[in-house]
């Protein structure tokens, strides 16, 4: 308890940063962050599972050496410098995911490149790790990898079940019990859904509610 | 002729950046809320796209085909690391030339220009390039038609968003939620180009 004022190793601080991402402080439904995978790669949950895997490790790592580097970092050239460290980082997952886990390395394709752009990376780069202790950001990278895994398992659970009455490529609702929604699997069904899971969340939780 | 009349239609309409991949979102959410800044964007990212996919495209025919540097090294595991160093280098230095060339063009563009090399569609874009293996021709005339694509989608949305100003939407839904919904039926309109091949007629 002692540790919950001063920085340290697991306090109070330190498990907000692991837990706010997933409800108050949302990458995708709260800080509009990283919107465009999310989208694209939930129609099944097995390649969302990888993609989640996937950028929680890129956004922990790259906020792990933004920070450790952050003291000799010019600031004029400091964008260049953290898509470099993030390049290398998605480089070594795409690699990574190309010798153990072939099938959802053909299913995310190009999804997979581009989380180097995925906007949850470089978001808490400069929001996060260019003015916080490694460890610190470190866990706020995971933190917001967890907050994003969320939302995409949710995402992708509802419509592999109502698309393709299926679980991880397991048939659950037998074709006699559910006709499959086809619309479900399409492009536009995941927006609608993302609409409906924020309208959700905003209900619960009033004060994200957009005054604008 | 025909063939790239194709990849440029599809590019645009039937694979539509935001409708179908959800590329560039983020901006496109973001900048959205007048037409005038969204005209703006979208002809900066028409710009940045036409510019960098074929750029990428010799990029990557020249440097990191199997063995064209040195006989017998591969160097694609580069791909992605060069590409996103050309879109940022390629972005500053349109930066630069539209500063000297139109500064009430620069004014306007002001702040969306740097944050064009974190659109995904622009690395989306050569992505795509790669893994389709087009050719030169087809992959500018893809970069182009992305672009517009891209630029037609973020002027329409702005367009309906303005309107939407005044409507009783239900208080949780309003402003991001609603933004979902409503392109979430855009992609549903746009899904009535798909099969359309205008190459045919051309012959």
């Amino acid at each position: 308890m002692a540790t919950e004022t001063k920085d340290g190793i697991f306090g109070k601080k330190e498990r907000g940063l692991l837990l706010d991402p997933i409800n108050d402080n949302n990458p995708v439904t709260v800080q509009i962050l990283g919107v465009c995978s999310a989208l694209a790669v939930t129609s099944q949950v097995y390649p969302a599972l990888i993609m989640a895997l996937g950028v929680t490790l890129v956004t922990a790592f790259s906020n792990l050496v933004t920070s450790a580097l952050r003291k000799t970092i010019p600031a004029s050239i400091r964008m260049i410098i953290q898509l470099l460290i993030v390049a290398v980082l998605v480089q070594v997952v795409e690699m990574l995911l190309g010798a153990f886990a072939y099938s959802a390395y053909e299913m995310l394709s190009v999804f997979i490149g581009l989380i180097i752009t995925n906007c949850i990376v470089m978001g808490r780069l400069e929001a996060y790790a260019m003015a916080n202790k490694p460890w610190q950001s470190f866990l706020d990278g995971i933190g917001n990898g967890l907050g994003y895994g969320f939302i995409l398992v949710v995402m992708a659970v509802i419509r592999e079940l109502t698309g393709k009455g299926s679980f991880m490529g397991w048939r659950v609702l037998p074709a006699e019990v559910y006709t499959v929604n086809n619309l479900m699997v399409l492009p536009c069904a995941s927006l609608f859904l993302i609409g409906i899971l924020i309208w959700i969340q905003r209900s619960a939780n009033r004060k994200l509610i957009d005054v604008s | 002729m025909g063939d790239i009349l194709n990849v440029f239609i599809k590019a645009a309409f039937v694979d539509n950046m935001i409708l179908s991949y959800f590329l560039g979102m983020c901006s496109y959410l973001a900048v959205s809320k007048s037409v005038k800044t969204a005209i703006g964007l979208g002809i900066a990212v028409v710009f940045v796209l036409a510019i960098t996919t074929p750029v990428n495209w010799l990029i990557d025919f020249f440097l990191m085909k199997d063995g064209a540097i040195i006989p017998g090294v591969n160097l694609v595991f580069l791909r992605l690391i060069l590409f996103i160093s050309t879109i940022a280098a390629l972005v500053q230095f349109v930066e630069m030339v539209v500063e000297k060339a139109s500064p009430s063009l620069y004014n306007q563009l002001g702040i969306f220009l740097p944050l064009i090399t974190v659109n995904c569609s622009i690395l989306g874009a050569s992505l795509f390039m790669v893994s389709r293996e087009y050719n030169f021709g087809q992959s500018t005339a893809f970069g182009i038609g992305a672009g517009v694509g891209w630029a037609l989608a973020i002027i329409a949305f702005a367009a309906i968003r303005e309107k939407l100003r005044t409507a009783a939407i239900p208080a949780p839904l309003r402003g991001l939620g609603m933004a979902f919904i409503l392109t979430g039926l855009m992609g549903m309109a746009f899904m009535g180009f798909m099969g359309i091949n205008p190459g045919d007629y051309i012959k």
